[in-house]
């Protein structure tokens, strides 16, 4: 579904991601974990087309389509969804209005009929019920006043009302206390679906606890040093990510790392 | 990121859609400001000697006074020698009795404006005082407001009709030498409209006037006149556009109003006026007085406008607090874009006691726009218990604008309260990318992010005025992004 080759990109001129190479199948969950400033969130970033992050070498398959040439709306409408880290407040904007906007753009983008108001409503409720969300938050400006909770929570229902093919989770654990942490994992598992793809990205190992991921990758100084499976996080929670300066990646256990060193 | 500026300067680009210019043969003066020239507007106007007089008196205070230079605006002098006075349509020589004898090109001017005036009236309930030029041309459910005792006609006509009713409170709110531009006003006033709610009358629709700056280097000078006696209620709204022009026309409005007790005026405005080439050639001068009295206790002023057009924009809707328990409300959304520049805000001024007031402003630049909020609060000294609050909130769009705020309080008497709360926020990339990434395009991002901005504004309008100034905003960003 998603085919990273060589991938480097400059954030105000500076290179921060080196040649990173993914492959990431429909149905897999792929957790991304780095130290901070080695590129995590300018990974997704560059996925989504956030102006002012220059791609200078490498290529970006989605479902066959270079996504690097499409502008960042029509990557939305093409099924890629960023949850954000720091999920935007637009103050006066109604949440569910907002949403419905979203939706209806991207389903006129495919060729669909727009929802009414009505059926709109309908969804959103379903989807509220799945995620055993409340439905205070329709209510409300977009993130405005939101705690961080909510606004995580919210960046999952949009989520789950969008329906992305590709969802890239850029640190959606942080700021989290534990219970907030878990309704948002819960909410992540239960969009996992075989045509759906995952980006996990994250600080920490403890979100991995809830969402299990197909595949750990390891991201530092702008490439992926290592992957391996979901043991992966629980080394690199224990011994950080010092280790991988000190020639550390050689000492994976070789069983369940798939080393992907690039030269 | 380095893309902002450009990507969002394209989308305030938005060529002025009412640019186009009926071709009505104007009576025209020719240019010139003398003793003369009002006598000739006075004369044309069949006024009574009185009225002649007032206009003397202000015409010679004004030759006195200074053009006021205190404002956040770079203006290029102004030859008061080279506007003409008086315009009017050619039928005025021969006045429409009714909608049907208007000159159909007139109706078709206001049909472009979207401004269908049978249909909106009639299906909307709204009685539309069209103002084209400086005379009005048609006014509608007369009949209806007569009924309910309303009085709503031209300037002219309550002159003729309403004599004493105009001659008691015409300039009794803003006074003949209160500022220079109002002086002129008060010299040189063609036409505008008058309304009177009798006691106790709830006005049974909104009142509405659509004016039109037609013909070319006329300068256009309304006076409303707006009395609300006893326990009355009434809704106004104003709206305008204009033709698109070269050369800057200057605008010099006057309104008044007066709410004596228990009495509520609600006066909206959505102003569209053209704003000036990309380049800043051509534009209104768009410098009014608008100012209400709350004479009597319990009364109520509330001021709405939404500004989008003018070259230039120097307005300050106000309230005197009179009354005791009297309540005056400001609310405003003012845009400015290209080369527009506005200093707008309000004066609230507390003089009764337990008065309250309250003033939500919304500034948008974007482009080389500059925006400045000037407002003042006064409590003197027997405004026991006075309340004010204020929020001034700017948002910029782009990095070339400006918004500027210029409060000033005076407070001279300790029981008071007065709070002001101001914001400056950029449309952020963050929040158009956001938008963006979840698939919604970047003029639509726009119009969202500033509709959610001025919401506090829009819902204190009318339904149907609340839509258009939606409208009106949306078109004037378009292509600001892109």
């Amino acid at each position: 579904m998603l085919k990273i080759t060589n991938l480097h990109a400059n954030v105000a001129g500076k290179p921060i991601l080196k040649g990173l190479n993914l492959d990431l199948k429909a149905g897999e969950i792929h957790a991304i974990m780095g130290p901070n400033g080695a590129g995590k969130s300018t990974l997704g970033n560059v996925l989504a087309g956030r102006e002012g992050y220059e791609v200078t070498a490498g290529e970006v398959l989605f479902n066959g389509k270079n996504l690097l040439e499409m502008e960042p709306e029509e990557r939305a409408c093409e099924g890629v969804f960023l949850a954000f880290q720091y999920p935007v407040e637009i103050p006066g904007v109604n949440n569910t209005y907002f949403l419905r906007a979203a939706l209806n753009a991207q389903r006129k983008y495919r060729g669909e009929a727009e929802l009414d108001s009505a059926g709109f409503l309908r969804l959103v409720r379903e989807k509220l019920e799945i995620l055993h969300i409340g439905d205070g938050l329709l209510h409300r400006a977009v993130n405005e006043g939101f705690s961080g909770g909510e606004k995580k929570r919210n960046e999952i229902f949009q989520m789950a009302v969008l329906e992305p093919t590709l969802a890239i989770l850029d640190e959606t654990d942080s700021g989290l206390d534990i219970d907030a942490l878990k309704t948002v994992a819960e909410g992540v598992n239960r969009l996992r679906s075989e045509d759906r793809g995952m980006i996990v990205v994250t600080h920490y190992q403890r979100l991995l606890e809830y969402i299990v991921p197909d595949k750990v990758h390891v991201l530092a100084d702008g490439q992926l040093v290592a992957t391996g499976g979901a043991d992966l996080a629980l080394k690199l929670e224990e011994q950080g990510y010092a280790w991988l300066d000190d020639g550390g990646i050689a000492s994976l256990d070789s069983n369940n790392a798939e080393q992907t060193l690039s030269p | 990121m380095s893309g902002e500026s450009s990507t969002i300067d394209g989308l305030v680009e938005q060529k002025y859609q009412h640019g186009f210019v009926t071709d009505i043969e104007s009576d025209t003066l020719p240019p010139g400001l003398s003793e003369d020239v009002i006598r000739a507007i006075s004369k044309r106007k069949d006024e009574p000697e009185w009225l002649l007089e007032w206009r003397l008196k202000a015409y010679a205070s004004w030759l006195e006074m200074e053009q006021p230079d205190w404002a956040h605006l770079k203006i290029d002098p102004i030859d008061f020698q080279a506007i003409s006075y008086f315009s009017a349509p050619k039928s005025d020589k021969d006045r429409p009795q009714s909608l049907d004898d208007v000159d159909p090109k007139l109706l078709e001017t206001y049909d472009k404006l979207g401004v269908p005036l049978h249909e909106r009236a009639r299906l909307a309930g709204v009685a539309v005082d069209a103002v084209f030029d400086s005379v009005s041309v048609g006014t509608t459910f007369k009949a209806e407001l007569q009924k309910a005792g309303v009085i709503f006609c031209s300037f002219s006509e309550a002159v003729k009709d309403h004599p004493e009713l105009v001659q008691k409170y015409l300039g009794s709110v803003v006074p003949q030498r209160d500022n220079y531009f109002a002086a002129l006003n008060c010299a040189v006033f063609t036409d505008g409209s008058f309304v009177f709610i009798p006691k106790g009358v709830r006005c049974p629709m909104e009142l509405s006037t659509y004016f039109r700056i037609n013909a070319a280097e006329t300068g256009q000078f309304e006076r409303t006149l707006i009395v609300a006696e006893e326990g009355s209620h009434v809704s106004y709204l104003e709206g305008c556009t204009a033709p698109m022009r070269d050369e800057n026309q200057l605008h010099a409005a006057v309104v008044e109003l007066i709410a004596l007790d228990d009495a509520n005026i609600k006066y909206s405005t959505v102003q569209n006026w053209y704003p000036g080439d990309e380049n800043g050639v051509g534009g209104i001068y768009n410098f009014v007085t608008k100012r209400g009295d709350c004479r009597g206790p319990r009364s109520r002023i509330s001021w709405t406008q939404v500004e989008t057009g003018s070259a230039i924009t120097w307005k300050y809707p106000s309230c005197i607090l009179r009354g005791d328990d009297s309540v005056g409300e400001f609310y405003s959304v003012a845009l400015t874009s290209n080369y527009q520049q506005a200093d707008t805000g309000t004066k609230m001024i507390h003089i009764g006691r337990n008065t309250r007031s309250k003033i939500i402003s919304k500034g948008i630049s974007a482009m080389q726009g500059q925006n400045a909020y000037r407002g003042l609060v006064r409590v003197t000294p027997r405004a026991e218990n006075a309340r004010n609050y204020t929020q001034c909130d700017s948002m910029l769009i782009g990095k070339k604008c400006g918004a500027h705020t210029f409060p000033y309080i005076e407070v001279r008497n300790p029981t008071a309260k007065v709070e002001h709360e101001a914001t400056t926020s950029r449309i952020g990339e963050d929040q158009l990318f956001y938008c963006l990434q979840r698939g919604i395009s970047e003029e639509d991002a726009v119009s969202m992010i500033v509709d959610g901005f001025c919401k506090q504004v829009f819902k204190e309008l009318p339904m149907e005025f609340a839509v258009e100034a939606k409208a009106l905003l949306e078109v004037s960003l378009e292509g600001a992004v892109g």
